[in-house]
């Protein structure tokens, strides 16, 4: 691997372009803003396109290869996203512009709202929260308000499952709540009679993610939140796993009062290092009032002949914005172009495809893996990286020699519950061939593990480097880049 | 996996070496080869905290996952492992030993009845492991 940075490249009077003679007259940067020590490398254009196209080649992403990375939902981001985000009616105007000179874009936003409440059962939507955690942060301050607004101030607690993502202790904790978990079943639901336990007058809410990170559907998820909400406590739905349901199941019709979207995920939008997230948050009815403002509204005259005309406004109990401007406004005109693309029917073939995708595979590695949760599964799965009669074989050793084969690796560790977790999600994007092989190497390597296991042990082997220091990595962070002369070795 | 024949030990593998009345806790072979290279430890409490069975006390994190220590049983904080936070690797290297976390000064010894013995976490442990 090349270790040249472009600032290594940098001779000093080689240039890349020439600018052009300005068309205006030439006006001198006032001597207080000039500084002789702006250390930009100099170097050619043909250099810089060298420098990055290779270290874009060092790089593994959806569009070079398979991405089964567990409760990310790594699809293919389809190209035509990216065309109707560059249209310059979106890409070319400015938040503060005023609303009726932007009429197009609130009428994206309007659209893509209903589409999001009509998808996962809810009667509003905000498109602001930035993130899937952040779309949580919104949905839990909701909550928080919603109790204080109905006098019941002292319902402090929210419950997680011990298969959450760490996220959802996270924001009940950074929102004020007191959070406790509530274990699994042998089956991989929610324990019922520890929830019970935990239903009393403090209750704020249960946090549940359906499928959970084990990719099954709670086979009681009703039942859940018919005992949250007689304790007086709001079922929140975290949606990374919404793919799942896509056009089968409406969180908001089995008791989820308020759940956030990822954009990033189950609509395609950029994800990773690629783009910045999304995370929408629906809501049932009665929690409309408490949406953060401004949410678009559409107005129009009962005559038919007029446009509507959309107009910022801001609900009745609002908590408030979460979020400068609107929101990530590029992502949004992305996942409405996949919407529409897709429709009703396709969405719903999106949830099918990539609950068989899931199960295909799921059942090409077990029995080689073990699969602490048999069940029919959904749009993931998770196994255990491990066999009791091989020592000191890991859930990473596997990811690594993975990567020996081109595919990123699965999620490893993750769900807690699982040992050696290695959790699995192919996605609706990935044919039978690519299944195919992906199960290939993985049996490959369960071969490996017993006959050869230095070979996963000192893996990757094909990658541009090898096996990485994590000890080092996670205890010698450089958190800030410095001028390229204070590197050293 | 090492089990000290003397020690108690948690369900959630945290240890109990008891010197008369003060409990020395920390956690166990098993739990640090669960976590693997251990990185960062934090303690949650100060000396002359009063600490109840089964509050948090730390979180220690490996390059796999983070977890919460817990109190195996109640009193007080008399000392804390100081030198540990520099040098937290040394929970995989000596769990039972340097790797000491806490000493707590007992307000309820009966409290220790409730502790697996070194053979009933044995068997737990192996459980785990098949």
């Amino acid at each position: 691997m090349g270790k040249k940075t472009i600032y290594d490249k940098s001779v000093p009077g080689r240039r890349g372009i020439r600018f052009p003679k300005p068309e205006v007259p030439e006006t001198p940067l006032p001597d207080a803003l000039l500084r002789a020590d702006l250390p930009l490398p100099e170097v050619s254009e043909n250099e810089v396109i060298r420098h990055f196209t290779k270290l874009s080649q060092l790089n593994h992403g959806v569009d070079i290869g398979f991405y089964p990375l567990g409760s990310c939902t790594m699809k293919y981001n389809p190209k035509v996203n990216e065309a109707a985000a560059r249209l310059h009616g979106f890409s070319q105007i400015h938040p503060l512009q005023p609303e009726e000179t932007v009429q197009g874009a609130l009428h994206l936003m309007y659209q893509l709202q209903e589409h999001l409440a009509e998808i996962g059962g809810f009667a509003g939507v905000t498109l602001q929260p930035a993130a899937g955690a952040h779309g949580e942060l919104t949905g839990i301050l909701m909550v928080k308000k919603y109790h204080e607004v109905n006098g019941e101030p002292h319902r402090n607690k929210i419950l997680v499952p011990d298969s959450a993502h760490g996220t959802n202790p996270a924001t009940s904790a950074m929102s004020g709540f007191i959070v406790k978990e509530i274990p699994s079943d042998e089956r991989g639901n929610v324990d019922l009679e520890a929830l019970k336990a935990e239903c009393d007058e403090t209750l704020a809410g249960f946090m549940l993610t359906n499928p959970n990170t084990l990719g099954l559907f709670d086979e009681n998820v009703c039942d859940i939140a018919a005992i949250v909400h007689q304790a007086g406590g709001l079922m929140y739905g975290d949606g990374a796993n919404m793919n799942a349901l896509l056009g089968i199941a409406k969180p908001g019709e089995f008791g989820v009062d308020i759940m956030h979207y990822n954009l990033h995920k189950t609509f395609s939008t950029p994800h990773g290092g690629g783009g910045p997230g999304s995370g929408p948050v629906g809501v049932v009815e009665k929690l409309v009032d408490f949406l953060p403002g401004p949410v678009v509204v559409m107005e129009q005259d009962d005559s038919g002949f007029d446009f509507p005309y959309y107009y910022f406004a801001t609900p009745k109990h609002s908590i408030g914005r979460m979020k400068s401007f609107h929101g990530q406004f590029g992502v949004m005109v992305r996942a409405y172009t996949y919407i529409l693309m897709h429709g009703p029917d396709g969405l719903r073939e999106v949830g099918e495809l990539a609950v068989l995708n899931a199960n295909y595979l799921m059942h090409k590695l077990k029995g080689v893996y073990r699969l602490p949760y048999d069940r029919v599964c959904m749009h993931e799965f998770v196994l255990e990286g491990r066999w009791p009669e091989v020592e000191d074989i890991h859930a990473l050793d596997i990811s690594k020699r993975l990567m020996d084969f081109g595919f990123h690796p699965p999620t490893n560790y993750f769900p807690l519950i699982v040992r050696e977790a290695l959790m699995i999600e192919p996605t609706e994007t990935e044919t039978k061939e690519t299944l195919d092989a992906f199960a290939d190497a993985m049996l490959q390597i369960a071969e490996e593990a017993k006959t050869n296991p230095d070979l996963l042990h000192s893996a990757p082997h094909n990658t541009p480097i090898g096996r990485l220091d994590e000890v080092h990595a996670a205890k010698n962070l450089i958190l800030c880049c410095g001028l390229p002369d204070s590197y050293s070795d | 996996m090492k089990v000290e024949a003397e020690y108690k030990y948690t369900q959630n593998d945290e240890w109990v070496r008891v010197e008369g009345n003060l409990a020395v806790i920390g956690i166990s072979d098993f739990a640090q080869d669960q976590l693997s290279d251990i990185v960062f430890l934090e303690y949650l409490v100060s000396k002359d905290d009063e600490v109840a069975k089964g509050d948090e006390f730390g979180t220690i994190e490996s390059v796999k996952a983070a977890s919460d220590i817990y109190c195996p049983v109640s009193g007080v904080v008399v000392e804390l492992n100081e030198e540990l936070l520099d040098a937290p690797e040394t929970v995989n290297s000596d769990p039972y030993g340097e790797a000491w976390m806490i000493k707590v000064e007992m307000s309820d010894p009966d409290e220790l009845d409730d502790l697996l013995d070194a053979a009933a976490y044995s068997k737990k442990i192996e459980e785990s492991e098949s």
